[in-house]
């Protein structure tokens, strides 16, 4: 056996062990804890970039275990896996600094910390699954271990977050179970890559297979939060600033996107599924969800769930590129999912900073705060740019790839709703960088934290201007071989060109 | 053959000595001695699964009288899974209670234990109609004991009930096997299969038969006598009660069921336990998210727990094996799975009473940062309960759903997924409770011991490890044996 195929395995548990290590550590081993957090994050990305390595080789790891007579646990790495596993475990590192940092001096860390690693645990299983039974496992023990992290301040609000988390993500886990179950009982098990066994099938079953597909997409939709599944993301806005970034930029809505890129590409084939004429519904619904979601960000005064309905649209651009017949749209869906990662990782860091440092919750408070946290105030500058989709910031990248996608795929409607959205998106962040930078400050800051740092406290400043340096490195470097990009044209030739 | 060459006898021998013992012996002698027998019922269980995966079914004859007459007993795959179910259920529930019950409760607690368990071990491996009847008189007694024990004025209430109950169960069933024993001369169980032919009287003797062994297994809507004595009884033996002493009945429905054909020639009795499975799982499931006691919550999730397991009876269909091979697979394994979890699940809740030293969910404020090992496994054995992945209780919801569907009956697909919704909220709701801040400063609850939460935490894991192993079950119960000749 070569050594290479233990390598999936591997990596989902550095984040496993740690997370059972940091559950036995008792709560006031805060130094420990920490230090075990960083070691397993650091030894992952060191893992990944070993596998990185492997894969570009065009060899394929593979680990897989019979659970069920005829059904396999498979872990599996190929390109597309390592797309979201490098993407998890690069936004893991940070998240984790950024949490210790913002979790300092409050109770129940052990907790916190515990449920933080099998979180990341799972998205690794999510991504190197290998055929959707093993996607589905993972899929549901990401709904549970995120629920403890929902509530983890214990108050009504949280509470009650929790419950309609709950009800959202369960109800599309067990549609998902549905469609899998009944994916499985035609055609047994299929591994993601073998489309041409679900061909044999759509063949046989034209009709059963687009209800499979639509059941599929719904199950997976509700954690991409598409329109009318989108409800939890904005309630979820109780969690801390951590959570938030895990829900919105590492794990949950990644998790979604992902496993409907999974089902599109390695379940269907996108050229299936485009001649069943199975994507259509989805660019439309996609499209829908995106001016919606910048429509509601518009009217919210809070910052988060700002950002919350901004997620729900540019999640969608990610499925819009996915549903987009053609290997630019293609490209631009799959590198939307990463940009996307980075940037809305960055404003929810500095979205976080805000908040504790000074106490700032809603948009009208932000007034001249510029001047009172200008390392912060620039990181969220640049996520909000690249947001828009200006150039040379990340988010210009995807959108460029989306639009010549769209022309490509003959649905040139699509780069109006593209720019009524840019539109819109700048209509709902030009005015927050004004106040961060031009408006007077109002009188005192609702709750200032007393530190000696000129900003905020360098855990929680770094983590925020690493991201916001990547998304504009990967915007500016677009064209050399370590950017998302390049990642993305690989999968992308793979995906075409069998 | 002799008591030394099968280690069959055995697993009823050492737990009647347990019995006799313990109740004989002085307290510091007692503990000891049921380590000791517990230790040599697990080799004793080991030795025999070996013997029957190595050389198929094994059969003995108690005292070397032979089947009309004597005493028979028949190891195949089924019943060995089950004698290893409730050795490592047991056996973890005895460690508990060792902790658990203080002294003068433990002179009662060890030889009504053995003799629970010796009545357990007698009904997996009796080969004859007229031995199950004796295990299941001396299970009840033991187990109507056991829910007494706890003497509050509740828990006595609640065992006379039980004891009512089981008892006209037993009647059904005594009245139900005469019946047979008249229309075909014999008692054991291949003989009546050999010579089954319908009539009047048969079918009349599998009514009765069925009916009392619905409501010794709690089947909604007969599950009333249930509740009371689970959520009342003391912790470790509200474990054994759930994890066990509802599937010895279970597994009698099911032996008959199959091997005397039954499912070939009553095809609507078949959809009738389905639709009381289906009952039984949004009533119970239902009724556990009203309670405000931690432990009735828990009883009424096995109340819908055996709807799941009854829905394994309509998907046996004649027509297709592929789909009766996995209702087969799926029902067993979810019955393990809700064993291992229940077990734990109970002690966990057990657990969390000691802590906050009251009965009711808004007690549990603050647990979950008090005792994260208890909640943790009280959380693990919910996973399975409400069939999520990864879990046995999942791969087991998986069988049957792949076995609906196989089978064209959809509307179980529906009853499958929504009873799992339900389970996700009453066991959410709890986690929820625990998640609740005490808001005072400073926490002042009790604490178990080590050994209690460790016990607690090993079910629930194996639960969980279950849903990754499951192989290994299914391949027992797949050997060969009376029962899977009959499987269609």
């Amino acid at each position: 056996m070569n050594w290479t195929n233990s390598l999936p395995l591997a990596v989902l548990m550095t984040s496993f062990l740690a997370a059972m290590i940091i559950f036995m550590l008792p709560e006031s081993r805060h130094r420990l804890r920490s230090s075990i957090n960083i070691a397993a994050a650091c030894l992952k990305l060191v893992l990944i970039i070993l596998l990185l390595q492997v894969v570009l080789r065009q060899d394929y790891p593979e680990v897989s275990l019979e659970v069920l007579p005829g059904l396999s646990l498979i872990l599996r790495a190929d390109a597309l896996a390592m797309l979201f596993a490098g993407l998890s475990s690069v936004l893991w590192l940070f998240t984790t600094l950024y949490a210790i940092g913002y979790l300092e001096n409050s109770p129940n860390r052990s907790r916190f910390f515990g449920y933080f690693s099998l979180c990341v645990a799972s998205t690794m299983g999510i991504s190197l699954a290998g055929n959707l039974f093993t996607f589905l496992i993972f899929y549901e023990l990401l709904t549970l271990s995120t629920y403890p992290l929902v509530v983890h301040r214990g108050t009504e609000a949280s509470l009650r977050a929790g419950r309609t988390y709950l009800i959202y993500t369960l109800g599309g886990g067990v549609v998902l179970l549905v469609g899998v179950a009944a994916l499985y009982a035609l055609g047994g098990d299929i591994p993601f890559g073998n489309t041409e066994q679900t061909a044999a099938l759509v063949g046989t079953w034209p009709g059963w297979m687009a209800l499979i597909f639509a059941l599929l997409i719904a199950g997976l939709g509700v954690k991409a939060a598409i329109f009318p599944f989108h409800g939890w993301l904005p309630t979820a806005m109780v969690a801390p600033a951590p959570v938030s970034a895990l829900l919105h930029a590492v794990a949950v809505v990644k998790a979604g996107a992902f496993g409907i890129v999974r089902v599109v590409y390695d379940i269907y084939g996108i050229e299936l599924a485009w001649q069943q004429g199975l994507l259509w519904p989805l660019t439309l619904i996609a499209s829908f969800t995106i001016l919606y979601g910048s429509w509601r960000a518009l009217q919210q005064v809070d910052i988060k769930k700002r950002l919350a309905f901004s997620t729900v649209s540019q999640v969608s651009y990610i499925i819009l590129g996915i549903s987009l017949f053609g290997p630019l749209g293609t490209i631009g869906g799959l590198v939307h999912l990463l940009h996307q990662g980075l940037m809305k990782v960055t404003l929810f860091f500095c979205a976080g900073n805000y908040a504790e440092t000074l106490g700032i919750h809603k948009i009208h408070e932000l007034d001249g705060v510029g001047k009172r946290m200008p390392l912060t105030s620039a990181a969220f500058t640049l996520g909000a740019l690249g947001m828009i989709g200006l150039p040379p910031v990340a988010g210009f990248i995807s959108k460029w790839y989306l639009g010549t996608g769209a022309l490509e795929a003959g649905m040139d409607w699509v780069i109006l709703v593209l720019i009524s959205s840019s539109l819109l998106n700048a209509a709902y962040f030009l005015p927050v960088l004004q106040r961060i930078w031009f408006n007077p400050q109002q009188g005192d800051w609702p709750d200032e934290m007393i530190t000696r740092w000129r900003d905020t406290t360098p855990l929680l400043l770094i983590p925020a201007l690493v991201t916001a340096t990547l998304s504009l490195l990967a915007g500016l470097f677009a064209s050399s071989v370590l950017s998302p990009l390049s990642w993305a044209e690989l999968i992308t030739l793979r995906e075409y060109l069998p | 053959m002799s008591l030394m060459q099968s280690p069959m006898p055995w697993l009823l021998v050492i737990p009647l000595a347990g019995a006799t013992l313990t109740m004989l012996l002085p307290d510091r002698w007692r503990s000891a001695a049921s380590a000791l027998g517990i230790l040599s019922q697990l080799v004793a269980a080991l030795l025999l699964s070996y013997q029957v995966i190595q050389s198929g079914p094994q059969i003995y004859a108690m005292g070397n009288w032979q089947a009309p007459l004597g005493i028979a007993l028949r190891a195949d795959g089924l019943a060995m899974l089950f004698i290893l179910m409730s050795a490592l259920v047991s056996s973890l529930c005895a460690l508990y209670a060792q902790s658990y019950l203080k002294a003068e409760k433990r002179a009662n607690f060890w030889p009504l234990f053995w003799f629970l368990w010796a009545s357990l071990n007698g009904i997996w491996l009796a080969a004859d109609t007229f031995n199950l009847y004796v295990g299941l008189e001396l299970l009840t007694l033991a187990a109507v004991g056991l829910v007494a024990f706890a003497a509050d004025e509740r828990s006595l209430e609640a065992s006379i009930r039980y004891l009512y109950a089981a008892l006209l169960g037993s009647m059904g069933y005594l009245l139900g096997v005469a019946l047979l024993y008249g229309a075909h001369g014999t008692l054991a169980l291949d003989s009546l299969a050999e010579h089954w032919h319908w009539g009047p009287t048969s079918q009349v003797a599998v009514t009765l038969i069925v009916g009392g062994l619905l409501l010794k297994t709690a089947v909604f809507p007969l599950h009333t006598w249930l509740p009371p004595a689970h959520g009342g009884a003391l912790t470790p033996v509200s474990a054994l009660l759930s994890a066990l002493v509802i599937k010895a009945s279970f597994y009698m429905l099911l032996r008959f069921w199959i091997e005397l054909d039954i499912y070939r020639h009553l095809p609507s009795l078949s959809q009738l336990l389905g639709i009381l499975g289906a009952g039984a799982i949004f009533w119970g499931g239902w009724m556990a998210l009203r309670q405000q006691h931690l432990k009735w919550v828990v009883a009424y999730s096995t109340v819908a727990q055996i709807g799941y397991m009854l829905l394994m009876f309509p998907l046996l269909t004649a027509g297709q094996s592929d789909a009766s091979q996995l209702a087969y697979q799926g029902g067993i394994l979810m019955l393990l799975a809700h064993a291992l979890a229940k077990a734990g699940m109970f002690l966990a809740a057990g657990n969390l009473m000691i802590c906050t030293g009251k009965p009711d969910l808004q007690a549990l404020a603050g647990m979950s940062r008090y005792r994260p090992l208890t909640i943790f496994a009280f959380g693990l054995a919910g996973v399975s309960l409400m069939g999520l992945p990864p879990s046995g209780g999942f791969s087991a919801k998986w069988l049957l759903l792949q076995s609906s569907l196989l089978s064209g009956q959809w509307w179980w697909v529906v009853v499958l997924v929504l009873g799992s919704l339900l389970s996700a909220a009453y066991i959410f709701r709890v986690f929820a409770y625990t998640y609740r801040e005490t808001g005072e400063e400073g926490d002042r609850f009790a604490r178990p011991a080590l050994s209690m939460e460790l016990t607690a935490l090993t079910l629930s894991v194996a639960s969980i490890l279950l849903g990754f192993a499951a192989m290994l079950p299914l391949q027992l119960i797949s050997l060969p044996g009376p029962l899977m000749e009959a499987l269609p």
